[in-house]
């Protein structure tokens, strides 16, 4: 159990550490001042979100690795997060619409995490359902706006909407860690969200006219096992630089 | 983004239950979901806020500062308007 729940903990990590460093890029550049301070306000929740998970992990490994060991100093194929929160932001459409994808699911998966036999998951779980409620009802209201917006903004998001989806079927993603770990209690069967997570966005989707069938369906997988897109590396090189260059540095 | 798709709209938060809200700023925002979300991220990263008002600014009627000479100087004598003419027993200390 020991070391499918330390594999368990650190995809979840991952995921969230990875996509705090994506939205983080935008600081400095949203296209407005109050998206400049949203987004970055959200990477900031992502990346607490990590902190917290990589330190259970690095407890549940018991080999002495703590958070920063584990988020800046690992190879690429160590890193085990989806596919889809590694690819570049592209535009402010297709970023609103991942961070949309990705919370309805996390939104789903903490709900039922807060019964976790973990007290830990649990309690990263009760703390991290209201930042990602929030996260949730941000995106979801971009993504309506910009759906139902200017022919611009409508055609853009239909666009990020045909990118991301071959990714969004490894949110579902459940092999025999998953299911060691659910079984035990510990944790949730990310494949038992999917018809929910799917009613879920359907709903947003029919607000903001989107086309979305087969949502599920796509085909991109492998980050669960450290397969990753060409993107990774230069994020990567770019989230570890200053530990790679300096190590051990703190400030 | 073209200022006519998103308005300017003012800000107003309650620290703390029993204060009054208060005005602490302005965003830009396409209608009044987003603003109140725009606000909540602008102007309560810290901890500041209970609850929020926005209003449109548009919808704020303000005085003229050309007519301020008539608002505002008549009062400019009238200091027996303010409390400080009553004498307080030394028992009650400091007011």
């Amino acid at each position: 159990m020991g070391d499918a729940l330390f594999c368990y903990v650190l995809r979840l990590a991952d995921d969230h550490l990875i996509l705090g460093h994506r939205l983080s890029e935008w600081c400095g550049h949203a296209p407005m001042l109050e998206e400049d301070l949203a987004l970055p306000n959200i990477a900031l929740d992502l990346i607490g979100q990590a902190r917290a998970l990589y330190t259970h992990a690095g407890v549940i490994e018991g080999r002495g690795r703590d958070e920063d060991q584990l988020a800046y100093l690992r190879r690429e194929d160590e890193y085990r997060n989806l596919l889809l929160l590694e690819l570049e932001n592209g535009d402010f459409a297709r970023t609103m619409l991942r961070l949309y994808l990705f919370a309805a699911f996390m939104e789903l998966f903490w709900e039922r995490m807060l019964a976790s036999k973990d007290e830990t998951l649990a309690a990263i779980a009760a703390k991290a359902i209201k930042e990602t409620r929030y996260h949730v009802r941000h995106s979801a209201e971009w993504v309506i706006r910009l759906g139902d917006g200017t022919p611009q903004s409508a055609r853009r998001l239909q666009a990020a909407l045909e990118e991301l989806k071959p990714y969004c079927a490894e949110l579902f993603h459940s092999d025999a860690i998953d299911r060691e770990v659910a079984s035990a209690g510990a944790g949730v069967d990310p494949a038992a969200l999917r018809q929910d997570w799917e009613a879920e966005i359907a709903a947003v989707f029919r607000e903001s006219l989107l086309e979305e069938k087969g949502i599920g369906d796509g085909h991109q997988t492998g980050g669960r096992l450290g397969r990753h897109t060409e993107a990774m590396g230069f994020l990567l090189a770019e989230l570890q630089y200053m530990q790679r260059t300096y190590p051990g540095m703190q400030w | 983004m073209a200022e006519n798709e998103t308005p300017l709209w003012e800000v107003f938060i309650r620290p703390r239950n029993g204060l009054s809200h208060k005005h602490c700023g302005s965003i830009h925002a396409a209608d009044e979901v987003m603003a109140v979300q725009a606000a909540r991220d602008v102007y309560t990263r810290r901890g500041e806020g209970q609850s929020i008002w926005v209003v449109r600014s548009a919808d704020i009627i303000a005085s003229d500062p050309k007519d301020k000479d008539e608002l505002f100087e008549p009062t400019a004598e009238k200091i027996y308007r303010h409390p400080s003419f009553y004498k307080i027993p030394d028992e009650v200390g400091h007011m």
